[in-house]
């Protein structure tokens, strides 16, 4: 449809409205060809020509890749088609007149900066405190010393398509962030170099996931069900088998 | 300022082995008194703190974005070339070092080049112990594709996502630096000036995304790693926030600008759908492995299919051109992309489009549906399949290979490609051009280096698919952290630069008196308005063709615009806090003059060459004609506001016969 006309209710926070709150606006001229941050832009443009405060949100390949864009849309995180983050989603899922709430991810780890936007350093502080393998520049052997079974290979790289963008946490009722550490920890420990610091790894991910205010796991997999890459949640069942053994196993303490 | 290549002497294949066996070392103790600057995270910023911390310099790495696994690099799709002839398909290091100085139509220097396809075996080595999950095959081993332009299978690939995975490998080797406290990180901070002091370079000024704040940092020497700079096309395939502003800061400071008209106009990209349009969409290159291009022979079944009438499943085989296929034989489908895309315009401009706007081409993949189709059912033992078995078994071998990518298309479009040929049309892609560079990565500015796509260095006039993802990380893991000793060396002397003195105060004055200036214009259009207009004027006049009277035009728009910019541009919010429409603003400033000095490079080559297409230069059958005895240079411009001055590096070529390319 050539024509849409929407009904938004946008949460703003910062500037005018420091303790945050929804304001609606109308758009029209919404084309079913354009993406869900394009009809933003759209908007956006209306608020600028009219000397308004543009709404703030994030977003940066639009193609589902980078993790930026961060959107609740009616509810859902990255909104409400399957496997699709709210860069990649189109107005043609949407019908004239209906109404669309857009919020930001809500966590306490995850502190709004302004209206939609919310800052997930955390994130990269757990990548520090453990998601990586100790190898120097230049200390490498030929790639392909070591063979990889295939299927092996490709149960890593499904574990390490997580694009870091936070829905998992926007999702869950105790805002864990498990599926994130989870997917790490697992694409690290299936590959053969990953396998040598598997133990602290988990140790040190998880002591820093607690340390941010990220909460426990109980088991609901809202997780599996918004993340926009569909990792699964056997990556957390691995992580807690792992992190199991390097308690029961290991002297090393997570410091 | 000096402007030499500063290659050194000997053979190509042993000039590399010689300069690291007899280059200037800087002692430990000495590293960790050494401060350096590093702006950007992506494949080749990103590779280079992680490196300089491992060696024991005092890191500092700059990203504008929320994190440093943000950067643009995450998108790269279709994969990594190395020489490492694992097929034993014929592959060296001098052939991927040929592949790539004739696929950049003999406009790079031949002994950066060679020392690129050197340590491209390094990469895959390194990305492999970091654990980048790359494909392989059933025997475990790693597995390759082929690209456009290259007859051998070098590619190293991990589905449609290796930027991505190698892009994680980089970041997860920085997250160690940064928490073993050898790389300090400045998210969300955006570089808005470099600082000179006694002619070299010495610190950045930054803003605090965050906070508004402007903030000066020194260091013995700045990095740019802040990729290319496509974006002044408003719309490309680069994600939002790429920018040219950080490069382009620093050629108001004297750095020389190489080569900025030479584009990559990518041919297979999700077409235009309308006005509100705010990026294209890459479909990967590897693509072109198994998909056939085409248009209808016919202008009548084009403009049936225009106008819905037909698609393109109604027309027959015969009534299709497989333009590349027959112009191209020896390398069909799989040809540069430069010829590729300048193909699919001369299709569309004889009235063969066949999207509404005109302005698309066919990928098909039904052939290949088939044949992997028959193939996997020949090695099922399922020899009488019928038709439609065939077809499920040869989506199923397309999916494995190239699932995320349909998935992708089917979502911008609507359309699913397993049933309907793909449309796809060129678009704007990558940046050949970049700060002029020597042998040492090193600008004309003393102190100052350009790595990854910022620089000009290795891809002449059209880079090779899966050779930018392969020259950022050699530039970041394997080159920089040698070549960058020889002037670290010298700076041993040096051993604090003081970001409090004079030159970094009035250089963070400068960068606020033109914030306030921007602010205090109050007009009444936005930044982002006047960015989409001068991506229209740069596409019309400075694209796919180019030609000297268009040319002349289109700067004259561009300073008009400009103009226009500095006294109604509008730009809302304070300062001093998260203003991503202030960001906006600076960087569409920058771009309204890099968009002029383009034009100007593109007049100024009177010659058709990789991605520039003169229309004046041209054979009879329409393929580039190129000047080698009177263009053979490097243009490497000086900015002034008024008459920029173009410098030029001559290419020398001692190694290959340059040669008309020809790809038939
Ligand atoms: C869709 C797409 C697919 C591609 N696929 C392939 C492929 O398959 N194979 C291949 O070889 N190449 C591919 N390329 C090209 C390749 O991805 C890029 O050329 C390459 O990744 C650039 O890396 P870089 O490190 O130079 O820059 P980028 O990755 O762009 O990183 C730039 C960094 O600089 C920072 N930055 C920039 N300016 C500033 C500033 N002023 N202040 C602070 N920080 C700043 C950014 O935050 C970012 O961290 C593709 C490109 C695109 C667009
Ligand atoms: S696990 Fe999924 S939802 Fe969570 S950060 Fe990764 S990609 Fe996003
Ligand atoms: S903007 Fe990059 S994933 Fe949405």
């Amino acid at each position: 449809m050539e024509n849409m006309k929407l009904k938004l209710r946008i949460w703003r926070q910062g500037g005018k409205f420091p303790q945050g709150k929804f304001v609606d606006y109308e758009l029209d001229g919404v084309n079913d060809h354009m993406s869900f941050l394009e009809m933003l832009d759209v908007l956006n443009e209306k608020l600028i020509n009219k000397k308004e405060d543009p709404i703030a949100f994030e977003h940066d390949c639009r193609e589902g890749i980078c993790g930026t864009c961060s959107l609740v849309i009616n509810g859902y995180p990255h909104g409400p088609m399957q496997q699709t983050t709210a860069c990649q989603l189109h107005m043609r899922h949407f019908r004239d007149g209906d109404t669309i709430t857009i919020e930001p991810w809500r966590s306490r780890a995850f502190p709004i900066v302004k209206d939609l936007v919310v800052n997930r350093d955390s994130f990269d502080r757990i990548i520090q405190a453990g998601g990586f393998i100790s190898v120097d520049t230049g200390q490498a052997q030929d790639g392909n010393a070591i063979p990889i079974e295939k299927d092996q290979a490709s149960h890593a790289f499904d574990a390490a398509t997580c694009i870091g963008c936070g829905a998992c946490v926007a999702a869950c009722p105790n805002a864990s962030a498990m599926l994130f550490v989870g997917a790490k920890v697992s694409h690290l420990a299936q590959v053969p170099q990953g396998k040598v610091e598997a133990d602290s790894r988990v140790q040190r991910m998880i002591a820093q996931h607690d340390a941010e205010g990220f909460g426990r796991c109980s088991n609901i997999t809202a997780c599996e069900a918004e993340c926009p890459k569909g990792i699964s949640v056997e990556h957390i069942a691995r992580l807690n088998r792992q992190y199991i053994a390097s308690t029961l196993g290991s002297e090393k303490v997570a410091n | 300022m000096p402007f030499q290549s500063n290659v050194p002497p000997g053979e190509l294949s042993e000039k590399w082995k010689q300069y690291r066996s007899s280059m200037p070392l800087v002692a430990p103790n000495n590293k960790r008194r050494l401060e350096v600057i590093i702006v950007g995270t992506g494949l080749a910023g990103g590779a280079a703190a992680a490196t300089f911390g491992e060696l024991g310099y005092k890191v500092k790495v700059f990203t504008f974005h929320d994190s440093p696994r943000r950067a643009h690099s995450i998108a790269a799709q279709g994969g990594i070339n190395a020489a490492k002839n694992y097929q034993n398909d014929g592959d060296s290091i001098y052939r991927l070092f040929y592949d790539t100085i004739k696929g950049g139509d003999y406009r790079s220097r031949e002994a950066n080049v060679h020392r690129l396809a050197e340590v491209s075996v390094n990469i895959i080595d390194q990305a492999v112990a970091q654990g980048v999950p790359f494909a392989r095959e059933y025997g475990g081993l790693l597995s390759n594709r082929s690209f456009g332009g290259v007859q051998v299978s070098r590619t190293f690939y991990a589905r449609g996502q290796t930027g991505q995975q190698l892009l994680l490998g980089a970041y997860q080797s920085l997250s160690r630096q940064i928490s073993l406290g050898n790389v300090q990180l400045f998210n969300r901070h955006e570089m808005i000036d470099l600082v000179m002091e006694d002619g070299k370079a010495r610190g950045i000024i930054a803003r605090n995304l965050l906070t508004g704040e402007t903030e000066r940092h020194g260091a013995h020497a700045v990095v740019l790693g802040t990729g290319g700079y496509g974006n002044v096309f408003y719309l490309s395939t680069n994600a939002m926030n790429s920018n040219g502003s950080a490069a382009w800061r620093a050629v108001k400071q004297g750095a020389y600008m190489a080569n900025p008209c030479f584009t990559q106009i990518h041919p297979t990209c999700i077409p235009v759908s309308g006005e509100y349009q705010s990026k294209l969409t890459l479909m990967s290159e590897s693509l072109r492995n198994d998909g056939r291009v085409w248009v209808p022979k016919s202008q009548e079944d084009a403009a049936a299919i225009r106008e819905g009438r037909k698609t393109g499943l109604d027309i027959a085989e015969q009534d299709r051109d497989y333009y590349l296929e027959r112009r191209y034989p020896a390398f069909g489908n799989l040809v540069p992309r430069d010829v590729a895309s300048r193909a699919a315009k001369t299709a569309c401009d004889e009235g063969l489009g066949v999207s509404p706007t005109g302005l698309a081409v066919y990928l098909d993949f039904d052939a290949a549906i088939q044949r992997y189709g028959k193939s996997r059912a020949h090695s099922l033992n399922e020899y009488n399949a019928d038709d439609l078995r065939i077809r499920e078994l040869g989506v199923a071998v397309i999916e494995e290979k190239y699932g995320n990518l349909f998935e992708m298309y089917e979502k911008i479009t609507g359309e699913d490609p397993y049933v309907m040929p793909m449309k796809i049309y060129p678009a704007v892609h990558y940046t050949m051009g970049g700060l002029w560079v020597d042998y040492n990565l090193q600008t004309n500015v003393p102190g100052l280096f350009a790595i990854g796509e910022a620089n000009f260095s290795d891809h002449g006039a059209n880079r090779l698919g899966a050779s930018a993802l392969m020259q950022g990380l050699a530039d970041g893991y394997f080159v920089l952290p040698y070549t960058i000793g020889t002037y670290l060396s010298q700076e041993i002397r040096n051993p604090v630069v003081d970001p409090d003195g004079p030159a970094f105060r009035a250089a963070e004055a400068k960068s606020q008196e033109r914030i306030d200036r921007l602010m205090n214009i109050n007009g009444t259009k936005s930044a982002e308005a006047f960015h989409r207009e001068l991506g229209k004027i740069m596409w019309e006049y400075c694209g796919m063709a180019r030609n000297a009277e268009g040319l002349r035009k289109g700067r004259k728009m561009i300073r008009e615009l400009r103009q226009e910019f500095w006294s109604n541009v509008y730009v809302p919010g304070r300062i001093k806090e998260y203003n991503p429409e202030l960001e906006k603003a600076l960087r569409v400033a920058d771009f309204l003059e890099l968009g002029e000095l383009m034009m100007l490079d593109a007049l100024d080559r009177n010659e058709s060459c990789g991605g520039h297409f003169r229309e004046e230069y041209q054979s009879e059958d329409g393929e580039a004609l190129r000047r080698d005895d009177e263009y053979a240079y490097v243009s490497a411009w000086e900015w002034d506001d008024t008459e920029p001055v173009l410098h030029k590096e001559e290419l020398i070529f001692e190694n290959v016969e340059l040669k008309t390319r020809s790809y038939k």
